[in-house]
């Protein structure tokens, strides 16, 4: 005999889901510690967190190989993991919200490709001179791009969704045929800097780097969860979210602005990583539901968990060489991603 | 933050002043080679008892496969690298990124930058440097001369200064990707005596339909067919611009091996050897 539920599992998913939400919180949270630290505990070179703890404790001095391994080599890099897989995620989220969009992210208002334009125009023309050199015009390239898009789309104080939209899609062009011209004056070292820059990769991640890019990723995250209810009131549509005393057009900016700061640095500081932005939110909504006030910091969370296990796959599955991360990312992602959807076809809509 | 950065600069300065005159206290035993000149050097100096692993693009003498693959010489990982616990990595000029070289120079692990070029100073060069580097100054001196005898001898080549030749790095949907100036290949191409029939651009680029027919190559030389990107012969020969060539007319598409053809280390001279014995036969 079947069970009620078994009968009709959507009545399941449609009343009040907030316990098991925020049970889905805490699950998250517990999964991007252990994956934090599993991630510092491996690698190739072999260096033992434990073994170093318990030397840490006991006040003996550290080999100065395994300082470097743990302090200077996983250290920033997993918590560059967090950064970057946490902004993209958010993000994603973000615009999919404003756009009412499924397919809104960050690849769609132009912000990656202004940051590649900014990336490949450092590496061709500036050269490598300073280690930052790449992920600051990347940042200024993805700054400058959600800047422009803003005014085109903004008429009188109102901003055209679908205005923004399109004009994203024709500076993606044009930013990617300036990339392109780029790529044709570079060098074929140059070249083949550019090219393992687009498949995406955290090794590059130094302190120096966090410093930099840290603040331009966190600050706009912290900011995410004000714009949660308002998010909500926006999936009736604008007049009515206008109607129930959201200030759209506030909203709109802030939101924009948000997601140019976070991915515009995180893709500066990565790479192309593509994927997480999409996947990490759509997962969430089916098991969480669309609620924004938890989808964000879910988003955030997941994501994070996220990138770091798919940067530990990337550092020891060929050792002692490295895979780029966003081949790892979409491998593993895409394939999982078509099988939910085969599987619950029909609940992806917002 | 401006501690790192001065780190990072001292790193890297480190790495080229080490690079010029490197002597360690103890001869390393741990050796790490990235670069595929650099492994063939350190093998035609009989010091492979030394090398612990190697990066992607060394895959001279077949043997060297057997030796852990750090990846591409430009995208080292720190951590990989740390992984074979070396006491010295040779890298050539351009290894990187700098973010693994300041971490590895954290670890004081010594690395020699290893200077590259395509002439046979810049064999020399490389030669001494890692010889140096690997503290058998005699052998490398030995090896030198042998070398710079050999490339001595295969470029007193005579006759082939009329000889056009076009060198494609590779052929996607009809797309012909060149070397230009300032290329391996440009490098190689005048040893031997010949044109490169490119002139106007540096490095590898497309090239266009009407500058190959205006260029006129005699022969078209290509890296050896392997992997799933190669281009068959008759397919170079039936593109549209290459057919009205007199090397398309002739059927003259010439194959070297990429490492030997354009590694400018000690296989050069049997390189310049090669490649002039090929163009001779080219009918054109």
């Amino acid at each position: 005999m079947p069970t009620a539920e078994q009968i009709s599992p959507a009545t399941v998913c449609d009343g009040d889901r907030s316990a098991t939400t925020r049970r889905i919180v805490w699950l998250l949270g517990a999964l991007l510690a252990a994956s934090m630290i599993v991630a510092l505990a491996t690698g190739s070179a072999g260096t033992s967190l434990w073994q170093a703890l318990s030397d840490v404790l006991q006040g003996r001095e550290l080999s100065l190989r395994d300082r470097v391994v743990l302090l200077d080599i996983r250290a920033p890099r997993v918590l560059m993991g967090c950064l970057v897989g946490a902004a993209l995620a958010v993000s994603g989220a973000v615009l999919q919200g404003l756009f009412r969009n499924p397919l809104a992210d960050p690849g769609i208002v132009g912000v990656s490709a202004g940051a590649s334009l900014g990336a490949v125009g450092a590496i061709v023309l500036g050269g490598a001179l300073v280690v930052w050199t790449v992920p600051v015009s990347a940042f200024l390239g993805a700054w400058i791009t959600t800047i422009l898009l803003y005014r085109v789309a903004t008429r009188r104080g109102r901003t055209s969704v679908a205005t923004m939209l399109l004009a994203g899609i024709a500076l993606t062009a044009f930013a990617m045929a300036l990339t392109g011209i780029l790529v044709y004056v570079a060098d074929d070292t140059q070249l083949r800097d550019f090219t393992f820059w687009t498949m995406g990769s955290l090794a590059g991640s130094t302190w120096s780097k966090i410093y930099v890019a840290g603040p331009i990723i966190a600050i706009p995250l912290l900011l995410t969860p004000f714009l949660a209810k308002g998010l909500n009131g926006l999936t009736l549509g604008e007049a009515a979210a206008g109607h129930i005393g959201i200030r759209v057009q506030r909203l709109k900016a802030c939101a924009v602005l948000i997601v140019a700061a976070a991915t515009g640095a995180a893709v500066a500081v990565s790479g192309g990583i593509g994927f997480v932005g999409i996947v990490v939110p759509h997962l969430l909504r089916l098991a969480s539901g669309p609620d924004h006030r938890y989808l964000l910091i879910n988003s955030a969370l997941l994501g994070a968990a996220l990138l770091v296990m798919a940067d530990l796959i990337c550092r020891v599955i060929i050792a002692p060489a490295e895979l780029p991360i966003g081949i790892v990312t979409a491998v593993i992602g895409a394939p999982f991603f078509l099988w939910i959807l085969l599987r619950q076809r029909g609940i992806v809509d917002l | 933050m401006i501690r790192k950065i001065t780190a990072l600069f001292s790193g890297l300065s480190v790495a080229l002043i080490l690079g010029t005159g490197a002597t360690q206290a103890e001869p390393a035993e741990r050796i790490v080679s990235a670069g595929g000149s650099i492994t063939e050097i350190i093998y035609a100096l009989g010091q492979e008892h030394r090398l612990v692993a190697r990066d992607s693009t060394s895959n001279y003498p077949a043997e060297v496969s057997e030796l852990p693959n750090i990846g591409y010489v430009r995208r080292l990982s720190a951590e990989g690298l740390l992984s074979v616990n070396p006491d010295l990595i040779l890298a050539e000029e351009g290894a990187g990124p700098p973010e693994t070289l300041a971490v590895l120079e954290e670890t004081q692990i010594p690395i020699v930058s290893v200077p590259m070029g395509h002439n046979r100073a810049a064999v020399m060069d490389k030669i001494r440097t890692v010889a140096k580097a690997l503290d058998v100054p005699e052998q490398g001196e030995q090896l030198a001369d042998s070398v710079g005898a050999a490339i001595d001898s295969a470029t007193s080549q005579e006759g082939l200064e009329n000889k056009r030749v076009l060198f494609v790095l590779s052929m996607q949907s009809g797309r012909i990707l060149a070397a230009g100036t300032n290329t391996a290949a440009q490098g190689i191409i005048e040893m031997v005596g010949a044109t490169n029939v490119v002139q106007g651009f540096e490095g590898y680029k497309p090239l266009g339909d009407e500058a190959i027919i205006t260029a006129a190559p005699d022969v078209i030389l290509m890296m050896e067919a392997g992997g799933f990107l190669s281009v068959p012969d008759a397919d170079v020969l039936a593109h549209p611009a290459i057919a009205v060539t007199p090397a398309g007319q002739n059927g003259d598409v010439l194959r070297m091996d990429g490492m030997l053809l354009l590694g400018f280390s000690v296989r050069t001279g049997q390189a310049i050897t090669d490649l002039a014995a090929g163009l001779r036969d080219a009918n054109g």
